[in-house]
C-alpha cells in the first residue's frame, strides 16, 4: 500500500464500476493518470463523470472494479487517500452562514494546519483567489463565480498532490475562467495531478490527455490533437452562410454526413471520407442558397464529441 | 482523537449557532415556556378524600391526624369502624386514602418506641397517589421531627420558646406540593427533548445542504466529527439547565435540596446519553423530516415508560423491562433523588452507571454507523 514514490501513475483505474439499484451509471472503466498532468474528462449530462470521480475520492464505495490514488486502493484504504487529495465538488459544498475566511479556518484544521502555516496558507489562496476583499463577506451572499473561487481555495490550502475538480468553472464569467486555469495550469506545471470535468470544450485544450465518457463507458481518449485528427478519415467542412439553417436540415439526412452543426456562425459538416467532399460540395449548390464559403477545416473538439456521440 | 480537529468543528458549529438568532432564541425560550406550562398546569392532588379508622383514640392520634389534615394533601371525612369499612369507601372511589392508627399508637410513643401507622392510597390516579404517598411520608417524618423536639422539651433542656419554634419549622415541610414533584421531572423531560432535537439535525442538516460530502472527503473521523458537533449542544444544555433551575427555585419555590454539584455533573452524562441518541438518528435519517418522525417514536415512549407519567414499579413486566433502556427512567431518578431528596452518589450510582453505559452503547452505534460514505 505504501511505495507512492515509485508510481508514475498517479490513478490507475482498472474496470471501475458503479450501479445504483439495476442502473450502471461507471460500466467497467479503466485508465491511468500520470503524475503532473492536466487529465480532462468531458461527456453529456448523466454520463458518469461525478460518479466515478466520487469513488476516486473516497467518499463512494466502488461496486466492482479497482482504483488506485497515490499509490492507495479507494476502497480498501478511503482514509490515506482522502489525506492526500482536494475534492472540489460539482454541487455547492460551503454553508450559507460562514464567512470565506471562516471556510478557510475550517479546512485548515481539518487538515491539521495551524499557528503560522494557517495564517500563510488562507492568505495565500485569498490573495491567489482574489478573496482578500470578501474575506469577512458570508459565503450565502457570494457571487455564484466567488462561491466557485472559495470552494477551489479551500480544495488547494493543505497542498494536496492530486486534486479533483468537478466542474470548477461552471457559472464563472469567461474572464474568471481564464484566472482559474491559470491556477489549474501553475497547480500542475507545480507537480500536482489534476482531473478536471468541463462542459467547456475550449477549456479542454488545456489538458494533456482528454476522455470522453457517455453512457458510463470511455468511448474515446487521447490528446486534444490527436482526437481532433482520429476520426476514421473522414473531414470537416466549414460552411459560412446566412442560411445555416436552411443547409444544415438539407444536408443531415445525407448518407455520408457523419455529424453536422452549428459552430459559432458557421455550420460545421464531417463527412465519412475524404472523397464525400465533392459530393457535399455538388449537394449544397443544388439548393440554391447562395453561400459565402465552403472549406476543409481542422475540427475543433465540439465537432469530433458530436461526432462520437451520435455515430458510436 | 485529534482535538485539534474536534475543537474545530466545535468552533464551526458554535459561530453557525450564535448566528442564527431565531434558533438562539427559540432554543433558550421554549425550555422555559415548557417548565412554566407544565408547573402550572400540573392537575391539583390536594385535599384528597380521606378515610380514618383510629383504633387508639387518644390526643396522641388526634395529633397525628391533625398532621395529616395540615399537610393540605389529606381531607378526612369519613371515620371508619371496621377494615371492610376502609376498604369499602376506597374502592367505591368515596376515598382516596385511608389511615389506620394502631390500638397500641398512644402506648407505644410512650414507651419511646416507633408505631406503625398504616397509609393506603389508591394508586388508580398515579400522580394524586405519588403525591400523597410522598405527603405520608413527609407528615410521618415531620410528626417524627415534633415528638423529638416534645422530648427535647420535656428533658429540660430549658429552651428559649421562640428558637425551638424556628429549629421545628425548619424541619417541618408544610408546603409540600405537587410543583415539588413537577418541577424535577419536567426538567429532566425537557432536556431530552432539547438535546435529542439540536444533535438530531446534525449530520441529517449537512446532508440536506450538500456539505457532507466535503466533509466526508477531509480527514476527520466520525467519532471527532460528532463529538464536535455535540460540544455546543452541551453548553446550550446547561444554560437551560440553569434557567430552568433558576425558575424553579425563585418562582415555583421548588428548593434544591441535594448537591447542586452532583446534579451538574450527571446532567452530563444525560446530556451524553440523549446527545448520542440524536445523533444516531441523524445518522440513519436521509432527511431532516425522517429525523423528526424516527425521534418521535422514540421520544413519546420514552416519556411513558420512564416514570414520568406512571411509576415504573406500577407498570406490567414487559413495560419494565423496556424502561431499562431508557436513559429518561434512570435520570428521573437522578434529579428528583438530588433535587427533592437530596441524596447522593452513594444511591444513585447504579443509575448514574447504567446512564454512562447507555450513552456509551449509542454513541458508539452512531460512530459505527456513520460510514464516509455518501452511498
Ligand atoms: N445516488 C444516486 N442514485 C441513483 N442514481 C444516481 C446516483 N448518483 C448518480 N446517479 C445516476 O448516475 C448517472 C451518472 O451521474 P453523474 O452525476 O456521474 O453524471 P455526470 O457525468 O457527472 O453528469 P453532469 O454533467 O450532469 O454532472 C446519472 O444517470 C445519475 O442519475
Ligand atoms: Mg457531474
Amino acid at each position: 500500500m505504501s511505495a507512492a514514490a515509485a508510481v508514475s501513475s498517479t490513478v490507475r483505474v482498472d474496470a471501475l464500476t458503479r450501479r445504483f439499484d439495476s442502473f450502471v451509471a461507471v460500466d467497467a472503466i479503466s485508465f491511468e493518470i500520470r503524475a503532473g498532468e492536466i487529465w480532462g474528462f468531458l461527456g453529456p449530462n448523466g454520463a458518469g463523470k461525478s460518479t466515478t470521480i466520487r469513488m476516486l475520492c473516497g467518499v463512494l464505495a466502488p461496486t466492482s472494479g479497482s482504483a488506485e490514488v497515490l499509490g492507495y486502493d479507494v476502497g480498501r484504504d478511503p482514509e490515506d487517500v482522502k489525506l492526500r487529495i482536494g475534492y472540489m465538488p460539482q454541487g455547492s459544498s460551503l454553508w450559507d452562514d460562514l464567512s470565506v475566511e471562516e471556510h478557510l479556518r475550517f479546512y485548515c484544521g481539518m487538515f491539521d494546519i495551524y499557528g503560522p502555516g494557517e495564517k500563510r496558507a488562507v492568505d495565500r489562496w485569498m490573495e491567489r483567489l482574489d478573496l482578500k476583499k470578501r474575506r469577512s463577506q458570508l459565503a450565502g451572499t457570494l457571487s455564484g463565480g466567488y462561491r466557485k473561487r472559495l470552494a477551489l481555495a479551500c480544495t488547494l490550502l493543505h497542498d494536496p498532490k492530486m486534486i479533483f475538480l468537478d466542474e470548477p468553472t461552471s457559472g464563472v464569467d469567461p474572464l474568471s475562467r481564464r484566472e482559474f486555469w491559470d491556477i489549474i495550469v501553475g497547480l500542475a506545471e507545480e507537480g500536482t495531478t489534476v482531473l478536471v470535468t468541463t462542459h467547456y470544450l475550449d477549456e479542454a485544450e488545456h489538458c494533456n490527455e482528454l476522455a470522453l465518457i457517455y453512457g458510463g463507458k470511455i468511448i474515446a481518449r487521447g490528446t486534444p490533437e490527436n482526437l481532433k485528427h482520429a476520426p476514421g478519415g473522414g473531414e470537416t467542412i466549414e460552411i459560412v452562410s446566412e442560411h445555416n439553417v436552411a443547409i444544415l436540415d438539407a444536408v443531415e439526412s445525407l448518407p455520408f454526413v457523419r455529424s453536422a452543426g452549428l459552430y459559432g456562425s458557421a455550420l460545421h459538416i464531417t463527412v465519412a471520407h475524404k472523397e464525400d467532399a465533392a459530393q457535399l460540395k455538388a449537394a449544397v449548390s443544388r439548393l440554391g442558397i447562395s453561400i459565402a464559403s465552403l472549406e476543409p477545416v481542422t475540427p475543433s473538439l465540439e465537432d469530433v464529441f458530436a461526432d462520437l456521440v451520435r455515430t458510436p | 482523537m485529534n482535538w485539534r480537529r474536534v475543537w474545530t468543528i466545535a468552533v464551526k458549529e458554535y459561530t453557525q449557532f450564535f448566528r442564527d438568532h431565531r434558533t438562539v432564541i427559540s432554543t433558550m425560550l421554549m425550555p422555559l415556556i415548557q417548565v412554566l406550562l407544565y408547573g402550572y398546569l400540573s392537575s391539583d392532588v390536594k385535599h384528597q378524600p380521606t378515610i380514618v379508622w383510629d383504633l387508639s383514640r387518644t390526643a396522641e392520634s388526634q395529633q397525628l391526624l391533625d398532621a395529616f389534615t395540615n399537610s393540605a394533601y389529606f381531607d378526612i371525612r369519613y371515620r371508619a369502624h371496621s377494615m371492610s369499612d376502609v376498604v369499602r369507601h376506597i374502592d367505591d372511589d368515596q376515598a382516596l386514602a385511608g389511615i389506620v392508627i394502631p390500638p397500641d399508637y398512644a402506648k407505644l410513643l410512650h414507651e419511646k418506641k416507633s408505631p406503625e401507622v398504616m397509609v393506603g392510597v389508591d394508586a388508580s390516579d398515579a400522580t394524586a397517589a405519588q403525591a400523597a404517598l410522598a405527603a405520608a411520608g413527609a407528615v410521618g417524618s415531620s410528626v417524627t421531627q415534633q415528638l423529638q423536639i416534645q422530648q427535647l422539651k420535656l428533658e429540660g433542656a430549658a429552651p428559649s420558646g421562640i428558637g425551638v419554634d424556628v429549629r421545628a419549622r425548619a424541619w417541618y415541610n408544610p408546603g409540600l406540593r405537587q410543583e415539588v414533584f413537577i418541577v424535577p421531572g419536567v426538567l429532566a423531560l425537557v432536556l431530552q427533548f432539547t438535546m435529542t432535537f439540536l444533535s438530531m439535525s446534525t449530520i441529517v442538516r449537512e446532508r440536506e445542504l450538500g456539505t457532507l460530502e466535503q466533509l466526508i472527503v477531509s480527514p476527520i473521523r466520525s467519532s471527532e466529527l460528532m463529538i464536535g458537533k455535540m460540544v455546543p449542544l452541551v453548553t446550550i444544555g446547561y444554560i437551560n439547565v440553569t434557567m430552568i433551575l433558576l425558575v424553579a427555585v425563585f418562582w415555583f419555590g421548588v428548593p434544591v435540596v441535594g448537591s447542586v454539584l452532583l446534579l451538574y455533573f450527571t446532567v452530563l452524562v444525560f446530556f451524553f446519553a440523549t446527545l448520542g441518541l440524536g445523533t444516531l438518528v441523524s445518522t440513519i435519517a436521509k432527511t431532516y423530516i425522517q429525523a423528526v418522525q424516527l425521534i418521535q417514536l422514540f421520544l413519546l415512549p420514552s416519556m411513558l415508560l420512564s416514570g414520568f407519567i406512571f411509576p415504573v414499579d406500577a407498570m406490567p413486566k414487559l413495560m419494565q423491562v423496556l424502561s431499562y433502556f431508557v436513559p429518561l427512567t434512570y435520570f428521573l431518578t437522578i434529579v428528583r433523588g438530588i433535587i427533592i431528596k437530596g441524596i447522593g452518589v452513594d444511591y444513585l450510582w447504579p443509575q448514574i452507571l447504567m446512564l454512562l453505559a447507555l450513552g456509551l452503547a449509542v454513541f458508539t452505534t452512531a460512530v459505527l454507523r456513520f460510514q464516509k460514505r455518501i452511498d
